[in-house]
């Protein structure tokens, strides 16, 4: 007879949340009438988002120290429980921002999807083994593939599903032949176990451990592995676009670092310089690319590739200081990524038509609220101060310069320079007119005042107010960055 | 509290002013009074100000970002207080000036105004890096909306232009803020102690360069002065620069001891070929702002070489010489666009002839222009005299060239009261072109009166703007803190 092994099921309880939710949104869809399915799903999701949070927040709580469960196949942590926290919350204020979409079909199976998606990636940021860690990102990347696709009738979507798809699965392949090749050098499947086995100077090891960091690499859209990023931001539903810019980012590096730092410590000089390479890559691609941009999807999905050169310079810094600025920049990052793909989604659907640079115009004066909001999630990403983007910044450039590597924070300013060119190039077109150019009512297709969305407002403002809250009550947030970062054995 | 005070209070009312739903009058008014009541407040804290004491006044140091040792720190010493006070009377007639000038959208506008006053008074306040560094960027924030939104036919450029410079000055400066705080566990300017690194100072003169601007970091400064709304030019040329006279004194000049001794001839001449240049290509604009926008870097470039004298003449005249730059230029800026909103244009080939019939304009050009020429017995002649005795200290050249820029200044000052009040009628002239009226008055006269104080008792700034009136001990005792 097999022992049942014990499970810890608060340890469990965020990802189950999601899970429910999933499972009770897909029920609604088959048994709640079609007229009430809307309004159910949404309730249902908002709940369970929150409940997940919530739980998440008790895990954080009890466990000050990381320990293995559920057969050592996930950590219970507070690096994991506070990354569980933030996908639990993007995935809350995506669900908000959703309810105005107008969507008609698939109405249950999207909430589904999406929280099915964040329960792979809240379980994938505490794996504990290669196998944990293959299985959760399968779970998330082939919900994130249906939702790419569900706007069955637009081509672009559909388009974006499939090159996410095929994309995707080759970075999977290459992540999953990694750990076969770490797993015939050392025999093992813990991180732990990895660290602490021998036959680690073998080459297939190293040659793994670079397979498995290009295969997160694909997730985060870094570059060289960012080519599918552009095309998929672009096709998929905004909202989806919101969430995936956001919570893949927290559940890839967070789990990156998890990686790199409990299973490949004594290979720390190779990956360092390896993640640095990388993320020189995406500071200088992301930012040449998103300035020949006018579609603003496009635009921000290289600024997203960009980012992710940030957040990687914080791991390469392999300290304890650069995990707290990597956990703390993630915060700012993710409202301002999810508010500007709000306010995308808000011109989508008053224009009906993708949003570009040229028909952004004028939005600042007509939704005084959002062009706001916009302005400042634009300026947080730049890096300018009274957004939480800047000590951000400040944050990752002070880890990489104490661990010695000036040359990264020289690299680091000059993107961010470079990234003013477009960032401000959307204020611009939010506020400004250049003489010659129609009044704004040439524009505007429909006529009257855009359509309220409550939700949506709500959604952009708590984004704003993490945004500039992370600013002015930075403390808070470092301490909570710094009791999750004090779980990995620097 | 009192400094923060004097931060908070504009940058609340910068909100207040947004949010709430009021009329084009009651907007102006709000944002006035929010103006005067900074006023207010500064007089207030001159009251026991303690120009003497070697712990910065009326200061408040929170803790902010301890894993970095960044704290909110701010407080004042003498020279930041008379920065922060020509701010506020500053920024107070620049608000004034725009509910005179009846702005469109109203709320927004007077917000950033306001938003931009807050953050400049922040930059002069601050007593960490980090706090400085903070408002000397988040100024831009405002700044580049005021001129792109409100601005001149040409005003994305000059908005793209201004912020591409700036921000890539401060961006350098970021680089420096990193290595040099993290290098020495601390952000706090009480307790960095002092780089040798030349790079870092570097990173800070290119960027403190470009804001004031020195030779050859102007490009945007024709640009962006002529583009700006003449307000917000005002606030650009008589504030945002001295941000730049706050960093060399209280950033570079303290904390970089060995490399500022080493880049001296380097800066000086610099500070010299700004002057020359300023001042000559002042005399060859062919429109008001464009004589200020030049004169204002000629001006910069004089103050740099008090500055960069490093001794007690010339320290004591960089502080009084910015704040008489400072009314001046923004005085003459808010002249500009009063005579701008009655030609509609600011070129001299169209204007001349205004002197008759309009006394009291005639009057303010002339009073204005003999400021900005520096007449003997002026206040702008003390503070010029006191850089130029501090600079020959470290060489007669640099005085010579400062003397001849001086003639300089007397050539573009005439030629613009002239080009303005005397020779023909130009053709933009109208006979229904009337006199300054008395709200106009209310805004220019003020700075006139200042100017006229402080013509009759310079010494009230020099000899209380550092501690025991020596600002090199003053400055070396910072060097001295290194832990």
């Amino acid at each position: 007879m097999i022992d049942t092994p014990s499970v810890d099921w608060l340890a469990l309880s965020p990802t189950l949340a999601l899970l429910a939710v999933a499972g009770g949104t897909l029920l609604g869809a088959v048994l709640v009438p079609r007229a009430a399915e809307r309004a159910f799903s949404i309730s249902v999701s908002v709940a369970g988002f929150g409940a997940s949070a919530v739980l998440a927040g008790w895990v954080f709580d009890r466990s000050p120290e990381p320990t293995a469960v559920v057969v050592e196949s996930m950590t219970r942590d507070r690096l994991g429980a506070l990354a569980a926290i933030l996908i639990a919350l993007v995935g809350l204020v995506v669900v908000l921002l959703s309810a105005g979409d107008g969507r008609r079909s698939h109405v249950g199976e999207y909430y589904a999807l999406l929280a099915a998606a964040s329960a792979g990636m809240v379980f994938f940021v505490s794996a504990a083994n290669l196998m944990t860690m293959f299985l959760a990102l399968e779970w998330f990347s082939i919900a994130l593939y249906v939702l790419c696709a569900l706007d069955t009738h637009r081509r672009a979507s559909l388009e974006a599903g499939l090159k996410y798809l095929i994309i995707g699965s080759f970075g999977s392949g290459i992540l999953l032949f990694g750990c076969a090749l770490v797993y015939g050098a050392t025999g093992e499947l813990g991180f732990t176990a990895i660290r602490e086995a021998t036959g680690a100077d073998d080459p297939l090891f190293v040659t793994g451990m670079a397979m498995i960091l290009a295969g997160l690499a694909f997730k985060v859209s870094a570059a060289p592995f960012h080519m599918w990023t552009p095309d998929v931001y672009q096709g998929a539903p905004t909202t989806v676009t919101a969430f995936m810019s956001a919570a893949t980012k927290i559940a890839g590096l967070v789990l990156m670092l998890r990686v790199l730092v409990t299973a490949f410590p004594e290979q720390a000089e190779i990956w360092s310089v390896a993640v640095a390479v990388l993320a020189v890559c995406s500071l200088a691609i992301g930012n040449f690319a998103a300035i020949a941009q006018r579609d603003v999807k496009r635009l921000l999905a290289y600024s997203s590739v960009s980012h992710a050169g940030f957040l990687l310079i914080a791991i390469a810094a392999n300290s304890t200081a650069g995990s707290e600025a990597l956990l703390y920049y993630l915060i700012p990052y993710s409202a301002a990524s999810v508010g500007a793909f709000a306010v995308v989604a808000a011109r989508e659907r008053e224009l009906r038509r993708p949003v570009t640079l040229d028909n952004l115009a004028g939005l600042g004066w007509e939704r005084p609220f959002i062009g706001v909001c916009m302005w400042w999630f634009m300026l947080s990403m730049a890096g300018f101060p009274l957004t939480g983007g800047f000590l951000g910044k400040l944050f990752v450039f002070s880890a990489i310069y104490e661990a010695g590597w000036w040359w990264l924070v020289v690299i680091g300013v000059l993107a961010t320079a470079l990234s003013l060119a477009y960032y401000l190039n959307v204020v611009r077109s939010l506020y400004m007119r250049s003489g010659e150019a129609p009044a704004t009512g040439a524009v505007i297709a429909a006529g009257g005042s855009p359509p309220r969305d409550l939700l949506l407002d709500a959604a952009v403002g708590a984004a704003l107010v993490v945004t500039i809250g992370s600013f002015f009550f930075v403390q808070p947030l470092v301490d909570l960055a710094s009791d999750a970062a004090a779980s990995l054995p620097f | 509290m009192l400094t923060t005070a004097l931060i908070v209070v504009p940058l609340a009312g910068a909100i207040l002013v947004w949010v709430l739903p009021l009329s084009r009058e009651s907007t102006s008014g709000l944002a006035l009074l929010v103006a005067l009541a900074e006023v207010g407040l500064w007089l207030g804290s001159a009251r026991n100000f303690d120009f003497d004491s070697d712990v910065a006044q009326y200061s408040t140091t929170r803790e902010w970002f301890d894993q970095l040792g960044i704290s909110y720190s701010v407080g004042l010493y003498g020279f930041q207080f008379w920065l922060v006070g020509l701010t506020i009377v500053v920024g107070a007639c620049v608000v004034g000036y725009g509910a005179w000038a009846e702005r469109e959208h109203p709320r927004a506008y007077f917000g950033l105004l306001l938003f931009l006053v807050g953050s400049i008074v922040g930059a002069f306040a601050a007593q960490d890096l980090i706090v400085f560094y903070v408002f000397f960027e988040a100024l831009l924030i405002p700044a580049f909306v005021l001129i792109g939104v409100w601005g001149g036919p040409q005003r994305v450029k000059a908005t793209l232009t201004f912020v591409i410079y700036e921000m890539a000055g401060s961006l350098l400066m970021l680089a420096s803020v990193v290595a040099l705080g993290i290098s020495q566990g601390t952000f706090a300017l009480a307790e960095i102690g002092t780089s040798t690194n030349d790079w870092v100072f570097l990173g800070f003169l290119v960027a403190l360069a470009v804001r004031a601007p020195i030779l050859p970091f102007h490009g945007w400064l024709r640009i962006a002065y002529t583009e700006a709304p003449p307000e917000v030019s005002a606030l650009l040329s008589g504030l945002v620069s001295k941000t730049a006279v706050f960093g060399f004194v209280w950033i570079v000049l303290p904390h970089f001891p060995g490399p500022v001794a080493d880049f001296r001839t380097l800066v000086l001449v610099l500070a010299a070929a700004t002057l020359t240049y300023g001042s000559v290509l002042a005399f060859r604009q062919p429109d008001i702002r464009g004589v200020i926008a030049y004169s204002s870097m000629g001006q910069m470039g004089l103050i740099m070489l008090g500055i960069f004298a490093f001794n007690d003449l010339g320290l004591d005249g960089a502080v009084l010489h910015s704040v008489n730059h400072g009314l001046v230029s923004a005085g003459f800026f808010l002249l500009a666009g009063m005579i701008e909103a009655r030609a509609g244009t600011g070129e001299f080939s169209k204007l001349g002839g205004m002197a008759k019939g309009r006394p009291i304009l005639a009057t303010l050009v002339l009073v204005l222009g003999m400021f900005t020429l520096a007449v003997p017995g002026s206040t702008n002649f003390a503070g010029e005299f006191s850089i130029l005795a501090g600079v020959f200290d470290r060489g007669w050249g640099y005085a010579a060239i400062g003397v001849l820029a001086m003639v300089l200044a007397a050539l573009y000052a005439l030629r613009l009261i002239s080009a303005i009040l005397h020779e023909r009628r130009g053709g933009a002239v109208r006979d229904d072109a009337g006199d300054l009226v008395s709200g106009e008055l209310f805004l220019l006269v003020p700075l006139v009166v200042i100017l006229a104080v402080l013509t009759a008792w310079p010494a009230g700034i020099t000899e209380r703007s550092f501690p025991e009136n020596q600002p090199t001990t003053f400055i070396g005792s910072q060097q001295e803190l290194a832990p």
